[in-house]
């Protein structure tokens, strides 16, 4: 089943303050600021208004670009809808001039968002003011100032666009963020993969690794500095890690006659959590990077696999096919049976804890098609966000709020793409990328 | 034999011809795209299977008495079928001591990835364990899981995925592995 989300404009009695503002001392509000709470109600997308930046000295196409960017990153969500610069009654000549707000009203712009763009040799330096049209104020917090290198300007425009978005539904940001996957080459009896990252809205690519031998799973450490996956570069699958700077690569030591694969860090980053196969047999083991030796988790002759930490680090969520399919359940950190949460029909698999703590998000296997979905961390409130032929593998944005996941078609010349869904299944669209991908793993928000 | 299961058998031919890399589609299988792949793509070697006419040749192992068993959707247990031809690899590998074998196990594409891991090792260590009950020493015989990263056949029907849902056991030149 795919639910509509349901967004509504609330009213609120104030917001928090925020940091410091550029903008004018604010008049006293007449009412409610703007407001979109995610996973309430139906609602249409958020008039806004964003006229291209100003260029304050040497900005040249930056100014342009980035306000583009901004657009695409809010409309992206679904919750904004940016009105075009053919139907805007004022110009903004001047970032600090006034604002005639008359004007933006007029054209029914809730939120109006100004920027200004200045380069001098590779620093660039972005400021920005996010108004209430209706109170004719600023939004609080929401007007910043931001300095970077030119070639990040990106992250410049992904930056505005996190404090607008966040400001008005009281959620955290994503967009300032990178997602490593497998990009995909081949046919599909001879599928050539390699790593590769690139910014959440698949801009900026760069690739990790050749495609000389299998890749599968990526993940980023909490930090976003190292990635963990599985590699058949020595042969056999094993858990490599991958420093993203440096691309230094690391396989972790080989337990004779056995296979490692679908790691995770966990929260603190000192320890991940994996696969481990002997002798037919898949089981849960932890491993602390700092040393301290192989852990573990599970002991069961069924096959234990996609072990993934809650946030705390205090528990962990698994896929166990014990009672014949498989299903989720839940131990605690140090090990153990675990309880089961899944209870619908179907089989279950690659359970990803939520960042926020509050769901697990899934794959789902029922009736000859794959869904991805989210339940509630004790089972509960089980929702289906997509339904396809081959649907595997979410990954949680920074915040909580968006998934992405591969998706993949039947047949010989079946491939594989990226996904993005919110949670409440609004806002299903595919990630542009270059060619077929799969496995998708979200960064943490880049500091 | 089929197209598909023809170029799958030179393509293991060029991976044990390259390296010892028991992952035979890996580095020197692929080439394209690749930037550092070991072997690049060189041109197909057939040479390495011996003649099938020769009962002591790879070829004849793998066309006569069967390189693969099948399995039933989610299983690893072993049909009366394939546990005949899993005897007939025992003798076989009984009576021809210099050779030892990277048992392989697959998966079809309906699961997910990790699962699919998991259960592919399965059915190789099935295999493994009925060789080895057979009176095949230990040390001749690996295992190894590819999941559902290496289908035979690729249409999205169960004729190509009861093909996928296999475990092979392929053979290289050397007492041990």
């Amino acid at each position: 089943m795919i639910r509509p989300v349901r967004a509504t404009f609330r009213t609120l009695l104030a917001l928090a303050l925020g940091v410091a503002t550029l903008a004018a001392a604010p008049v006293l509000a007449q009412s409610s600021p703007p407001r979109i709470v995610i996973g309430q109600g139906v609602i249409e997308p958020m008039p806004i208004a964003v006229p291209g930046f100003i260029d304050e000295g040497g900005a040249g196409d930056y100014a342009r670009q980035i306000s583009n960017v901004v657009i695409s990153d809010l409309e992206g969500t679904g919750f904004f809808r940016n009105i075009g610069e053919e139907a805007h009654i004022s110009r903004i000549t001047s970032f600090d001039g006034g604002i005639a707000f008359e004007d933006w009203k007029a054209i029914n712009a809730q939120v109006l968002v100004t920027g200004a763009v200045s380069v001098a040799g590779d620093r660039i330096t972005v400021k920005f003011r996010a108004y209430d049209v209706f109170n004719g104020t600023t939004l609080e917090g929401a007007a910043l100032q931001f300095a970077g290198t030119t070639q990040g300007w990106r992250r410049m425009a992904h930056k505005v666009a996190d404090v607008i978005y966040s400001k008005i539904t009281g959620e955290g940001g994503y967009f300032d963020s990178r997602v490593v996957f497998v990009s995909e080459s081949g046919p599909k009896n001879q599928r050539l993969k390699r790593l590769a990252v690139m910014d959440y809205d698949g801009a900026n690519v760069a690739y990790l690794t050749d495609s000389s031998s299998i890749v599968l799973a990526p993940r980023f450490s909490p930090q976003g500095d190292r990635i963990i996956y599985t590699s058949y570069e020595t042969g056999f699958p094993r858990i490599t890690l991958l420093d993203v700077g440096s691309l230094a690569r690391q396989t972790l030591e080989e337990q004779p006659g056995t296979m490692t694969f679908a790691p995770r860090f966990s929260p603190d980053g000192g320890t991940i959590v994996f696969s481990l196969e002997r002798g037919g047999n898949t089981d849960i083991y932890a491993l602390s990077l700092g040393g301290g030796g192989l852990r573990q988790l599970t002991n069961a002759p069924s096959i234990e696999t996609a072990p993934s930490f809650s946030p705390d680090g205090s528990q962990i969520v698994f896929e166990s096919d014990r009672t014949g399919t498989p299903q989720i359940y839940v131990m605690p950190a140090g090990g153990g049976e675990g309880t089961r949460i899944s209870g619908g029909k179907g089989r279950y698999g690659t359970p990803v804890w939520s960042p926020r703590g509050d769901y697990i998000a899934f794959t789902k296997q029922n009736e000859g098609r794959f869904h991805i979905g989210v339940m509630r961390t004790d089972g509960s409130e089980e929702r289906l966000l997509t339904a396809s032929f081959l649907d595997e593998g979410p990954t949680w944005a920074p915040n909580g709020r968006v998934l992405m996941f591969t998706r993949e078609t039947s047949g010989g010349g079946g491939q594989a793409s990226l996904w993005s869904v919110d949670i409440t299944g609004r806002n299903l669209k595919q990630i542009p990328t270059d060619g077929p991908a799969s496995d998708p793993a979200w960064s943490p928000l880049l500091p | 034999m089929s197209l598909a299961a023809k170029s799958l058998l030179l393509i293991a031919v060029l991976g044990l011809a390259a390296c010892n890399n028991p992952d035979r589609y890996g580095a020197g299988a692929g080439g394209a795209g690749g930037a550092g792949g070991a072997g690049g793509a060189g041109g197909i070697d057939t040479t390495g299977l011996g003649d099938p006419n020769n009962p002591t040749s790879i070829a004849y192992f793998n066309q006569t008495v069967g390189d693969r068993v099948l399995f039933a959707v989610d299983q690893s247990t072993l049909s009366p079928e394939a546990r005949g031809i899993l005897t007939a690899q025992a003798n076989w590998l009984n009576q021809n001591t210099g050779y030892a074998a990277i048992i392989e196990g697959h998966a079809d594409e309906q699961g997910t990835r990790e699962y699919n891991l998991a259960l592919g090792a399965r059915r190789a260590a099935a295999v493994q364990n009925f060789l080895i009950s057979q009176g095949v020493a230990a040390n001749r015989l690996r295992t190894i899981s590819y999941g559902k990263e290496r289908p035979l056949e690729v249409c999205s029907e169960e004729a190509c995925y009861a093909k996928n849902r296999r475990a092979v056991t392929v053979l290289s030149a050397g007492a041990g592995v």
